[in-house]
């Protein structure tokens, strides 16, 4: 079995345009969630959102890309773009042969669906642009990167809702810790801030009208967000051998299905996913200093995480550290885990462990240390970042910090 | 504008290149235009000309539609114009 770290990574989301400037958000406990602003948006009872503001398509991508591009192939090719020049690769030959690109995300080219249906049943036309098609299907961000980047491995995309990016990392790590890939580039993207997007969340009636506040007694529901995460996962040696600066080392991970409901999430199907992680990477559950939490901001998830959590640390449930970032940056669904992996990274090379902002009252059913509304210096070796899907299907990865 | 030079200025867009740089005898091959590229072409045709344009993307030989030169494509929209709208 290989090692392996991470070399790389990159992100476009409500709270930056780069890690950098998502990283001094985190730390600032700066809130990204704002008025949504698009086409119809008065016909929402949902009007808020984790918008990525100040992203012009136009002038970054020619004519041709837009064409081909939807929002989030858009936002992913940004976020790949940032973490493989970080990571100072280049894919060519039996390398490029032997790399690929796992990317998750759940509704793949939605405002490409939203505007041409649009165009067809509202405004009456009978002809689409040709390439709407390409544009929206859930795999078109994954190949425009393996396009872009010369990556002729193994890719594709996984699609398990709001586990999409945990699972797709998930498949990138294995792959390069059996061997079967010296690197691979990974995360998730999403993009539904469009009418459509937005209205069907609105169905479930779990949108909050206010505010993200996770584990907070007074929480309302979740919040949607968009963009994407990326990252270089890379061989140990391979990466020692180029000199290259590593972020963390990726220990393990477990995916668990709850086989219970579609919607409603499981005490059990979630604990076994962590306690799989743990065994996975080999540590002791005393050993984790901090998980990033799925920590919607539903009645329901973050109750019944807590309690997850509770079960699988016993005593050490009340010494670690559990944050969700998703008060800042919002629920970006499929991309959510791969943005929401900046946290941890954070967590074990800087030593800042981001907060959970908006919290205002406790809950007794969450009474986990929630690093409520500020950021906190703390040494941390090992970390997981939880993602528990709709559907029932959970994807837990365990990191490590790299020393 | 007539329908060439309309047909000329959406070609050149597809082909990134100057109206003056596309020629009546010019081929979509020689302005380096791809298969994407023609199926795009034939969309903004439709739209620019309110016409439906009998092609297949399978067959491009297929059906009286003629891409084989500019001059071509010009004739056979005059062609779907009169058949299609009753006048150029």
């Amino acid at each position: 079995m290989k090692r392996v770290v991470i070399t790389g990574a990159g992100t476009i989301n409500a709270l930056g345009h780069s890690v950098a400037d998502t990283m001094e958000a985190m730390r600032e406990g700066r809130c990204g969630i704002g008025p949504l602003e698009f086409q119809d948006v008065d016909r929402l009872a949902i009007r808020i959102g984790g918008q990525v503001r100040g992203f012009e398509a136009e002038g970054r991508y020619n004519r041709q890309q837009m064409s081909l591009y939807d929002r989030f192939t858009q936002f992913t090719l940004a976020a790949a773009k940032e973490a493989i020049t970080q990571s100072g690769l280049t894919f060519s030959g039996e390398f490029a042969a032997k790399s690929g690109v796992v990317l998750g995300t759940a509704g793949g080219g939605v405002s490409t669906w939203d505007a041409n249906y649009r165009s067809v049943y509202e405004d009456g036309k009978n002809r689409v642009h040709p390439f709407v098609v390409p544009k929206l299907m859930n795999n078109a961000a994954a190949s425009h990167v393996s396009m872009e980047y010369n990556l002729k491995g193994p890719s594709f995309t996984v699609s398990t809702a709001c586990a999409s990016s945990n699972h797709a990392m998930a498949q990138a790590f294995q792959m390069v810790r059996t061997g079967m890939a010296p690197a691979m580039v990974t995360g998730g993207s999403e993009s539904m801030l469009c009418f459509g997007g937005v209205k069907a969340w609105e169905g479930l009636r779990v949108m909050s009208r206010d505010a993200c506040r996770p584990f907070s007694a007074n929480r309302n529901g979740m919040v949607q967000g968009e963009g994407a995460g990326v990252f270089v996962f890379e061989e140990m040696e391979h990466a020692r051998k180029r000199g290259a600066e590593i972020l963390c080392e990726v220990a393990g991970f477990a995916m668990s299905s709850d086989a219970s409901d579609i919607v409603m999430p499981s005490k059990n199907g979630a604990a076994r996913a962590m306690i799989g992680a743990l065994a996975d990477a080999r540590v002791n559950r005393d050993e984790v200093g901090y998980i990033n939490a799925h920590g919607t901001g539903t009645t329901a998830n973050d109750k019944t995480e807590c309690a997850a959590v509770a079960d699988v640390f016993g005593p050490h449930a009340d010494k670690l550290m559990i944050s969700s970032t998703k008060s800042m940056h919002g629920h970006l669904i499929g991309g959510t885990g791969a943005v929401e992996l900046l946290a941890c990274i954070m967590a074990l090379r800087d030593g800042v462990i981001a907060p959970t902002i908006g919290y205002e009252e406790p809950d007794p059913e969450c009474a986990l240390d929630v690093v409520p509304n500020e950021a906190r210096e703390a040494s941390v070796d090992v970390v997981l970042s939880n993602a528990f899907a709709f559907g029932g299907m959970n994807a837990v990865l365990a990191l490590r910090k790299f020393a | 504008m007539s329908v060439k030079d309309k047909v000329i200025a959406i070609i050149a867009e597809q082909a990134v290149l100057e109206p003056s740089d596309v020629t009546l005898d010019s081929t979509l091959e020689s302005l380096g235009i791809d298969s994407l590229g023609l199926v795009e072409s034939i969309f903004s045709i439709e739209e620019e000309f309110d016409i439906s344009v009998p092609f297949n993307a399978n067959d491009p030989s297929e059906g009286d539609f003629d891409i084989s030169t500019v001059a071509s494509i010009v004739t056979g929209i005059e062609k779907l114009m009169v058949e299609q709208k009753g006048s150029v």
